[in-house]
């Protein structure tokens, strides 16, 4: 694989990755700050892939799974107990 | 152009792809006005981007055990994607964390507000 198309790719997943932490620091509420989260996180996913694609080595591909099951999991916990930011 | 150089570049375009798809759902996170509509670019885009970068990364390893686990990261996200942002929108939809100038319809609308008082008594389920 051509060295520019990596280096371009990961500028450009590293540009949205930022974008995703813009609204994680500011977006008004938890729930806001639970959808980064699962953006950045699919952004990381996205990193590793591509990663393991450039260097053709599968060795940390296991990451993409349990990141991927943490990811579900924490989404999930966070939006089922989120309440109005504690102002209750 | 033999049959690895063009696998190759079929995997690069899609990288380069999902790399773009990640982009505009980066963009739209923060340009969108209201937690709906930022779970629509949470979803759609992200999830496809990340497709079509296990996708990349599959056609570029050409191995059993690795495509495999690239086959399962992808049903997986298929799979949970939707759960996780039902269990967002319910939660926002609860906490009226909406700008019900942005709907077009409300189907919800019909069921009784929960106030306070109910909230303590129901299950929060």
């Amino acid at each position: 694989m051509l060295t520019v198309v990596a280096v371009a790719v990961t500028a450009v997943l590293a540009i949205s990755a930022g974008l995703a932490l813009i609204r994680l620091i500011r977006g008004p509420s938890v729930l806001d700050r639970v959808v980064a989260m699962d953006v950045l996180l699919a952004i990381v996913l996205s990193g590793i892939a591509t990663e393991a694609a450039y260097s053709r080595d599968g060795s940390a591909l296991p990451v993409l799974v349990v990141l991927s099951i943490l990811g579900f999991t924490g989404s999930v916990s966070v939006a089922r107990f989120a309440t109005r930011d504690g102002q209750k | 152009m033999n049959l690895d150089t063009l696998i190759d570049g079929i995997a690069a375009a899609c990288l380069v792809a999902g790399a773009l798809l990640s982009l505009a759902a980066g963009v739209a996170l923060l340009r969108f006005p209201d937690l709906l509509s930022r779970m629509h670019a949470a979803t759609k885009p992200q999830v496809l981007g990340l497709l079509l970068a296990l996708l990349g990364g599959a056609l570029r390893l050409r191995n059993t055990i690795d495509i495999t686990t690239l086959v399962l990261v992808g049903v997986f996200q298929l799979a949970t994607a939707p759960v996780a942002a039902h269990m967002v929108g319910r939660a926002a939809y609860r906490d009226q964390q909406l700008r019900r100038d942005l709907l077009v319809t409300d189907e919800l609308a019909t069921n009784p507000p929960i106030d306070d008082e109910s909230r303590n008594h129901r299950p929060r389920s």
